[in-house]
């Protein structure tokens, strides 16, 4: 059986970086959608106490689920790949209609060194699916951007009642790698 | 095409549901639950969905874990939550003692010209819950049952799962506002939040 792992990204921590902004930004509820990618960052979130950890079926209960945190006065954020934005598109509408702060960060797939040509059409798509709905696209590509980018974003969504999204670069995540275990 | 799926008054049911409503918030899903809500009686801890289709359970659940101090209710149709489904797993997976499901199951897709939907054509959606993880599940066909949930509501051992019959009869409008800014800071406003 093939299995990925994620363990061989960057030296530098990144998404303890994230992590950190995040908390330093006041984010007390995590949802996600797995991915390979934000496997450090979901469980550093699960470790954490003082945030509510929420797995997901589908990526557009987290959208519906950031609304009821942000009525309740929570700050929450969806990590996602990029293949599970288009599944968001018509929940984001919510968003818009009641002006609601939102903040993902989406694992890009269908870019750098995509081995599997069922992930091209989605992810050449993600950012323009985004903005179509009204969601401001930041590109983080640079592992030494991740800490001061999720803060901008974060101040952006919580503070100005802004939709953003982070696109994490697959190049950042690095290869997907398989592993022979049988 | 079934009619008379049950018998409740979709408006009387809900009025149950919420009478002596107390510190409990809720969100109505799209269509006439949002009627419903509105109708049994205007409250700043009521969040209309106008959108959102599938959402409700999710919107709940955020508010839920925001809040767990309070007694949250999604009161939603059975369209609603058919199309949301996985949402059931999620909420029972997160195990929020405050939060209660209510799904008004006529059977039909009211808005849109009364066809019948997977609940009316044998889906028994208190048994996808009962699948789903939720421990508390109930199927509701009186007013009385409703009162006895009612109580559940409130009693932090959920989260709750209740499926209600409702008839499919026409019931007259009632709009509830629209503005989702004005919900948005109406609620949080009511939950002692600044609007800035």
């Amino acid at each position: 059986m093939a299995v990925s792992t994620a363990d061989d990204v960057t030296s530098r921590d990144w998404p303890l970086d994230i992590y950190h902004s995040l908390k330093t930004a006041g984010v007390s509820q995590l949802c996600y959608v797995p991915d390979a990618g934000h496997s450090r960052l979901i469980q550093l979130s699960h470790a954490d106490r003082d945030i509510k950890t929420t797995v997901l079926t589908t990526e557009e209960e987290g959208v519906a689920l950031a609304a009821g945190a942000w009525l309740g006065g929570d700050r929450a954020v969806l990590l996602m790949q990029s293949s599970g934005v288009g599944n968001c598109i018509n929940m984001l509408s919510l968003l818009a209609s009641c002006r609601l702060p939102f903040l993902t960060f989406v694992t890009m797939r269908g870019e750098w060194a995509e081995f599997n040509p069922w992930q091209i059409p989605m992810g050449k798509a993600t950012q323009q699916a985004l903005e179509i709905m009204g969601v401001t696209v930041f590109r983080l590509e640079k592992p030494d951007d991740a800490a001061e980018l999720a803060s901008a974003a974060a101040s952006l969504a919580f503070d100005s009642d802004q939709q953003i999204a982070v696109l994490i670069s697959q190049r950042m995540i690095g290869r997907k790698k398989w592993t022979e275990t049988k | 095409m079934q009619k008379n799926f049950g018998s409740l008054d979709r408006r009387e049911a809900v009025k149950m549901l919420l009478a002596d409503r107390g510190d409990l918030l809720v969100i109505s899903g799209l269509g006439s639950s949002s009627y419903d809500l509105f109708d049994a009686g205007e409250n700043a801890g009521n969040f209309y969905l106008w959108g959102a289709m599938g959402g409700a359970a999710m919107v709940g659940l955020g508010l839920a874990l925001a809040q767990p101090k309070r007694p949250v209710a999604v009161v939603t149709g059975d369209g609603e939550q058919l199309m949301g489904l996985g949402s059931l797993l999620t909420v029972a997976a997160k195990k929020p003692g405050n939060l209660s499901i209510v799904v008004l199951d006529n059977g039909h897709f009211g808005e849109t010209g009364m066809q019948q939907s997977h609940s009316g054509l044998g889906a028994r959606l208190e048994v996808i819950a009962g699948g789903a993880g939720f421990h508390s599940v109930t199927e509701i066909g009186d007013l009385e049952s409703i009162a006895a949930f009612r109580r559940k509501m409130r009693n932090f051992d959920g989260p709750h799962f209740a499926r209600i019959h409702i008839s499919s009869d026409h019931v007259p409008r009632a709009l509830p506002p629209r503005d989702g800014v004005f919900l948005k800071n109406r609620f949080r406003e009511h939950l002692g939040f600044a609007v800035t």
